[in-house]
């Protein structure tokens, strides 16, 4: 009846998973009784679980990246206090346990917060600098939402019920097949990457489908912010990389499910093409993830320099250029599983190529602060703190495509020191950026200021403190993935390491600060104009947070900075453009189809985990079901009222006129 | 920027032994000087610039406009280009040179080692001398070792870091590797692969000895030890956190090619027998 599900799959003899679970279970169950005793759940089912509005799924996404940090994080925590216990001992986590933190931390911390993050940013702010109304796909933009909340899901349930993968973030094989790993642990990981990467991959289905036929009139490619362009080069990625993805856990399923043998030691598998395969998807991932934050570092230097961005067409020709090029490049993960010279030193170059379309953003970024005006706001905190940190992880990066550089840094914590160097100081610290630049915008009030600078200084301090001694225990020659050590040199770097952690932690913990500060204090940080930071792009031109539908009209685009022009004559005008007449629109339906697919897909994965084949059976019979439905409904749209328009927008309208008149410069 | 003491170096990679581990640190530190040539500059320009830009600098000067410079951006494309087009010869030449399957240039004739991982023990065959050793490796100095690596269960990575290059073990399949130790000493190896629960405790000495103290360790291994034939070899498949070191007086003529071409069976893994296997991993230990 339930499969392999029995009561040995909960731990009740390991106390720290154990109470970890109690105590988040306890967390969202007392969530769940406030928001019902306060009478929320129709305003959430309403509002926020069944929008298709792509600026709720975006805050949706972020949201979710951000517990599922606090997760990733405390995974974090628990590797640098285990190592700082475990010399000549044996630290308080068994390697069973151990093994399962760092495969989650990587997991986690790749696909369900770096992914979301990104993804959210570009589900608010796209549809808004494209000046249009939605994604071309609503619906699915909701049903990928849901999905990747259900991978998110999974991973977490695997927390109490089960184990997590003991393999890595990446399950090479043979380690990763059943000979080797019989618990569930890696059909956990598998059947979790499967949901969210179908989410993922509609999410790319979605943006390139948008950017490329939804542009606002008058806005051509060469007119495109820079975060759209950054955007459409990460979707085209997702578009074609994740399919590789999928595929290739797919095999991995079907060698465990079912006896296949594309990677095991038996019977003609290739445990290589596994690691040919994964990289082949992994690294275009690694661009994924940054395109879209170096998109948002543009648009934050170009509005807080209070200049145009400075290279507009080598930025495009860079973020194209590395999209091409990302995926010609796998085999520098493996320099050393013996490919001959030839080929190291091929994928080597061409490793070192794609460092020269970064190199140029960064020299662009540069050229935008020169002769500007800078507001040293914590938003640009984090892009100065980005560019100081990202160019030591990118040249720790290109020293590692040397081919016998490599060779001797291969796998050690120099590497590991490495990834971080450009994942937190490039992605995260982009994703921050970006959020603390769109808040206004999303929320309608800016955020505490003096508790953003100093969690970015204890975020910036605390990362050069976590990391650089990684650096040196890789010249020291000690590994990733220890969870017990003997080399007396490496102590000292793993100690401070872990007070590099702690630091992190306070950044960490004074952004919640900052967040429930500013939530408190909104009433005085309203940000009435819609357009806090003197922006650029036609998001600022909506009010904040802007209407489901937008724009009252959709503007005309005549220019690359096209709400700068638009104040620009008004300001000249000292009055706004005449007022437009207005129509009614027909926006998007709620649909609870996203949610819904999302129950029935986590169903079937669970019953896929557990062997519990009936349960599969019903929850693909209900995503289909559901999808059904979907298709056959009637009434796509709600119709809003010209009338109701023009009263929302002539209040924007006015708003902006008295900012206008209130001496803006 | 690191601040590496000498003690610190002791121990690592800047500090090796071998021709390899010497060329490859060269490369390493002439990579990185190269590129710490335009990284600095990089950062001290980013923090002057965002300092003396700063709005509240009122002798600053302020062009809201400008963004567009041609013989700028030429500037801008060409420094990264220069810098990659000279560390990508660097990196194709030193690739070629540095090949783990080249022999190295030395008079004499290479020592030929033959390496196994196992779950989760490293086994040490010395073909032409018919002995074998596990969790150590005893080498002579100043004589080319030839490896020929595979793997018995999940991939490793061979690697001792102050000999040079690491390279995988993996099932099914052998790499080569060509080191050499030139000083006398006990150098630290590991695997630098996860591979499962044991992973951790995978590590060896390599003892780098005179010829003469190599040749007596061979006589000794030769007087004690067990036989490592197809039964021993069995019990070396199975999963054991065991890091004892000890040596074998004889091994089976073609051993590590039946391991290598899977003609052997690959290591057991987990045993299927514990009921939890299956379910939850905790509570197997």
């Amino acid at each position: 009846m339930l499969g392999k599900l029995t009561w040995q799959a909960i731990p009740f003899d390991q106390p720290i998973p154990l109470a970890a679970s109690a105590l988040v279970a306890l967390a969202m169950c007392a969530v769940l009784v406030w928001v019902a005793v306060k009478g929320y759940v129709p305003y959430l089912w309403r509002e926020w679980i069944t929008s298709v509005d792509h600026k709720r799924i975006g805050v949706m996404y972020c949201l979710l990246a951000l517990v599922m940090l606090l997760r990733g994080f405390i995974d974090a925590l628990m590797m640098r206090s285990q190592q700082a216990l475990a010399f000549h001992a044996a630290g308080y986590l068994p390697p069973e346990h151990y093994d399962q933190i760092f495969s989650a931390h990587g997991t986690i911390m790749i696909f369900f917060v770096a992914m979301p993050f990104v993804i959210g940013l570009m589900n608010f702010a796209v549809p808004l600098q494209l000046g249009i109304r939605d994604v071309a796909f609503p619906t699915m933009n909701s049903v990928s939402f849901w999905l990747t909340a259900a991978g998110a899901l999974l991973v977490c349930i695997s927390l109490i019920i089960g184990e997590f993968a003991r393999t890595g973030w990446l399950p090479y094989p043979p380690l990763s097949e059943l000979a080797y790993s019989p618990g569930v642990g890696v059909d956990y990981y598998l059947v979790a990457l499967q949901i969210s990467g179908v989410g993922t991959l509609m999410t790319g289905i979605n943006f390139v489908t948008t950017i490329l036929k939804m542009r606002a009139p008058g806005m051509r490619y060469t007119r495109m912010p820079i975060f759209c362009w950054t955007s459409l080069a990460a979707n085209l990625l997702i578009v074609a990389a994740f399919p590789i993805l999928t595929a290739t856990l797919a095999m991995l399923l079907l060698d465990r499910y079912f006896g296949f043998h594309f990677f095991t030691n038996e019977a003609g598998g290739s445990p290589m093409m596994f690691v040919n395969l994964i990289w082949a998807w992994g690294h275009p991932e690694v661009y994924i993830l940054i395109l879209p934050a170096f998109g948002v570092f543009s648009e934050v230097t170009s509005t807080f320099s209070g200049k145009p961005l400075f290279g507009y067409r080598s930025m495009v020709i860079a973020t194209m250029a590395i999209c091409l090029l990302s995926f010609t490049v796998w085999l520098h993960h493996f320099f050393t599983m013996g490919a001959g010279a030839d080929v190291n030193g091929f994928f080597g170059i061409m490793s070192m190529i794609i460092a020269v379309p970064t190199g140029v953003k960064i020299f662009n970024w540069l050229f935008t602060m020169y002769r500007g005006r800078i507001r040293l706001t914590s938003t640009m905190l984090w892009v100065i703190g980005f560019i100081v940190t990202f160019v030591i992880g990118g040249m720790t990066g290109v020293l590692l495509a040397v081919p016998p550089a490599d060779f001797v840094l291969h796998n050690s914590l120099f590497l590991v020191a490495h990834f971080h160097n450009v994942v937190i100081g490039g992605v995260l610290f982009g994703a921050f950026a970006g959020s603390a630049y769109w808040f206004p915008k999303a929320f309608g009030f800016t955020l505490d200021e003096r508790l953003g600078k100093a969690a970015f200084w204890f975020w910036f301090v605390g990362f050069y403190v976590a990391f650089m001694p990684l650096y040196v225990l890789g010249i020291l020659g000690m590994t990733r993935r220890m969870q017990h050590f003997d080399q007396p040199e490496w102590r000292p770097w793993v100690l401070i390491a872990g007070l590099g952690a702690l630091l992190i932690l306070c950044g960490i913990a004074l952004q919640i600060t900052q967040l429930l500060v500013s939530i408190r204090t909104r009433e005085q940080r309203r940000d009435t104009a819609g357009d806090p930071w003197d922006g650029r792009t036609l998001e600022w031109s909506t009010a904040s947070p802007p209407p489901s539908f937008n724009f009252a009209v959709l503007p005309q685009v005549t220019q690359v900075d096209s709400y700068w022009g638009v104040k620009v004559k008004a300001r000249e005008a000292r009055r706004l453009a005449d007022e437009p007449e207005y129509e009614s629109i027909e926006v998007p339906r709620h649909s609870a189809t996203g949610f819904i697919t999302a129950f029935f897909a986590t169903a079937t994965g669970f019953a896929m985990i557990w062997h519990i084949w009936w349960l599969v059976a019903l929850g693909l019979v209900g995503a289909y079901a559901t999808f059904v439905v979907f298709a056959w409904r009637d009434v796509s749209e709600t119709r809003i009222p010209a009338a109701a328009v023009a009263r929302i927008d002539r209040a924007n309208r006015a708003a902006r006129a008295h900012a206008l008149q209130g001496g803006h410069a | 920027m690191f601040a590496l003491g000498a003690s610190v170096c002791a121990a690592s990679i800047l500090n090796p032994v071998g021709p390899v581990g010497i060329a490859e640190r060269t490369i390493l530190l002439d990579s990185l000087a190269i590129m710490l040539a335009i990284v600095i500059p990089t950062i001290v320009a980013t923090l002057a610039f965002a300092y003396w830009y700063r709005a509240s600098n009122s002798r600053a000067r302020y062009m809201p406009d400008w963004a567009y410079s041609g013989r700028l951006e030429l500037i801008i494309w060409s420094i990264p280009a220069l810098v990659v087009l000279f560390l990508g010869g660097i990196a194709w030449l030193s690739s070629h040179r540095l090949d783990p399957a080249q022999p190295l240039d030395s008079p004499n004739r290479p020592l030929e080692i033959q390496v196994v991982s196992l779950d989760w023990r490293w086994l040490f065959i010395y073909p032409e001398q018919n002995v074998a050793s596990i969790n150590e490796l005893v080498v002579p100095v100043g004589v080319p070792l030839h490896f020929r690596i595979t793997s018995a269960t999940v991939m490793n990575v061979f690697f001792v870091p102050r000999l040079g290059s690491e390279i995988y073990c993996m099932n099914g399949m052998v790499t080569q590797l060509n080191l050499q130790a030139d000083q006398v000493g006990v150098y630290p190896g590991l695997s630098a692969q996860f591979s499962g629960d044991g992973f951790s405790g995978m590590h060896f000495a390599v003892r780098a000895g005179t010829p003469r103290e190599f040749n007596d360790w061979l006589a000794h291994s030769r007087k004690a030890g067990a036989q490592l034939d197809d039964a021993a070899y069995g019990q070396l498949r199975r999963q054991s956190q065991d890091e004892r070191v000890y040596a074998y007086r004889e091994v089976r003529a073609g051993l590590f090619d039946d391991i290598a071409s899977r003609k052997l069976p690959p290591g057991e893994g987990p045993r299927s027998s514990d009921p939890s296997a299956q379910v939850s991993p905790h509570g197997r230990q």
